[in-house]
């Protein structure tokens, strides 16, 4: 089954088209990948389904269910969770306090997920009481990634993981990402670091200028010479 | 010199208990509220209104507490004053700033709109109460003499604890309970805290909820302190804008030291210079921040 469908979803902002009528698909339990160049749409189509954008036209289904413009808040809730590619932090609150923000739509007893998300990233358990904000950027990244697992997502959207992160810290947020998708959750990336976003992928599409320019396993597309040229800088 | 540290501060735990409020809704509202002050004198009104009318002829209520200047009918005025202030601050939400919110308004839209409603306000206190001063009681009031020549009057000493106590109830609220660190992330980033299903509307509303009482407990305070007249809240809106300057625009401990500087440079200005300058302090303050460390005492630079 598709977790997440889009079928010919066109976007922007303002009267800017950005996304010309845009098809995907993720299976369940897969961890599938969107690259392409800067100012692709990448981060709009983000956007698009995670209902921060309402699509102009065109519709998105999360579980075969139509979610086309509906509010962040109402998609965490059915099991969806977005990681932006910026300012994915609460940099005034503490540590712990962003965790628990991730669990804010929680009625039940949210601590023992607490203590999972903090044996999942033991750097983060020493700063509990840190304010976030003066975290590294490698620890940042994996508090957002923590913040969005507070609620047991079924599928994960990640805008970028790796940017900005040292290469050693880029490898280490990839596994991380690929432990999730082992454990059940299925994974939507957008990343301009290629090359590292495939090996971690089942399938794979191309985006320039907010048109589908490829889409296939993600193997094959490592091992295709003229994506490998035009995209992976081979 | 140590008297006017401690009408500084004084002074500066009143404007301490508007910026905190008036920080609040700049994040979370998106706008700067100008507003803020007159639902101070709204809060500062509704306590003379109740205490001058239902509780004017009951005795106990009025007979004075101790050494302060007023009874226990004041003190319960409080609760009123909070009432309707947060109310009014809820209804102007829905009634003005929500539909513009729907349209997608820039924020200068809300700036001239509040500007708008804190006339409408205003002008409304002036139609029911008229442009004359009002007092929450008569006569004397007790004068406690300290070491140091410091005169202070029991009344203050009253104020500044309420004041403190509510910052303290304010700080105890956003920094521990669930909803008040719902309200700060939204302030830290409001995209993000809706990506989290932190409702943004819900959170709209609680703010304005806490602005709107820590404006009436700041208006009644400020009314014990002086006197009661339309434009009070409105004056005081410049030593709140300058505090928000100074201690960070978001930053709830600094809008809680912006605010003692700023009372305390103001009162202490007045041994040069005459008392009416004390606006254009809180302004010389601002600017000077402003060009020097535009991020505030306690800002990031981003």
């Amino acid at each position: 089954m598709a977790i997440l469908r889009v079928e010919n979803v066109v976007s922007g902002y303002g009267s800017m088209e950005v996304l010309h009528g845009l098809s995907l698909e993720v299976e369940e339990g897969q961890v599938v990948s969107m690259i392409g160049p800067n100012g692709a749409g990448k981060t709009t189509l983000l956007r698009t389904i995670f209902g921060v954008l309402r699509p102009w036209k065109g519709k998105v289904y999360f579980k075969e269910e139509d979610i086309s413009g509906l509010p962040p808040e109402r998609l965490v809730r059915m099991g969806m969770a977005y990681i932006p590619q910026e300012y994915n932090i609460f940099p005034s609150l503490t540590v712990q306090e962003n965790l628990e923000m991730g669990a804010f739509i929680r009625e039940d007893d949210y601590r023992p997920r607490l203590e999972e998300i903090y044996e999942l990233f033991p750097d983060l358990t020493d700063r509990r009481q840190s304010g976030a904000g003066d975290l590294s950027g490698g620890m940042r990244q994996m508090l957002a990634i923590g913040r969005a697992l507070m609620l047991n997502p079924e599928l994960l959207l990640l805008d970028e993981p790796s940017t900005g992160l040292a290469p050693f810290l880029v490898d280490a947020i990839l596994d991380r990402i690929k432990d999730l998708n082992d454990q059940g959750v299925s994974i939507f990336m957008v990343e301009q670091n290629a090359y590292k976003a495939l090996q971690i992928s089942n399938r794979a599409y191309v985006l320039e200028g907010g048109e589908k320019r490829a889409e296939g396993n993600a193997q094959e597309m490592l091992e295709d010479e003229e994506i490998g040229k035009l995209y992976l800088g081979r | 010199m140590p008297e006017l540290i401690v009408y500084g501060i004084i002074l500066g735990s009143i404007i301490a208990l508007g910026t905190i409020g008036f920080t609040l809704s700049t994040k979370i509202a998106g706008f700067c509220n100008y507003s803020h002050g007159d639902l101070m004198t709204v809060g500062a009104y509704i306590a003379l209104l109740v205490n001058g009318t239902l509780f004017s002829n009951v005795g106990f209520l009025q007979s004075k507490i101790g050494p302060l200047s007023f009874g226990l009918g004041l003190l319960i005025c409080f609760l009123p004053a909070i009432l309707v202030s947060a109310g009014l601050a809820i209804l102007i939400d829905r009634w003005v700033y929500r539909p513009l919110r729907r349209h997608g308004a820039p924020s200068i839209h809300f700036d001239m709109v509040s500007l708008g409603v804190a006339f409408i306000v205003r002008g409304v206190i002036y139609v029911i109460w008229g442009a004359d001063y009002h007092f929450y009681f008569k006569g004397v009031r007790s004068m406690l003499f300290l070491p140091l020549g410091i005169k202070l009057r029991p009344d203050e000493i009253f104020i500044m604890a309420v004041a403190w106590a509510l910052v303290a109830v304010t700080y105890l609220f956003l920094g521990r309970t669930r909803v008040g660190k719902a309200l700060r992330a939204t302030a830290d980033n409001p995209d993000l805290a809706r990506v989290a299903g932190i409702g943004t509307e819900r959170m709209i509303t609680w703010n304005w909820a806490v602005v709107g009482a820590l404006a009436a407990v700041s208006g009644v305070l400020y009314g014990i302190e002086t006197q009661l007249r339309p434009e009070m809240g409105w004056l005081f809106l410049l030593p709140l804008f300058a505090a928000l300057v100074l201690g960070s625009i978001g930053s709830i401990t600094g809008a809680l030291v912006g605010g003692l500087v700023l009372g305390m440079t103001q009162q202490i200005s007045t041994a040069w210079l005459k008392p009416t300058y004390k606006p254009a302090i809180a302004f010389l303050v601002m600017i000077l921040t402003l060009i020097f460390k535009p991020e505030g005492i306690f800002g990031r630079r981003r």
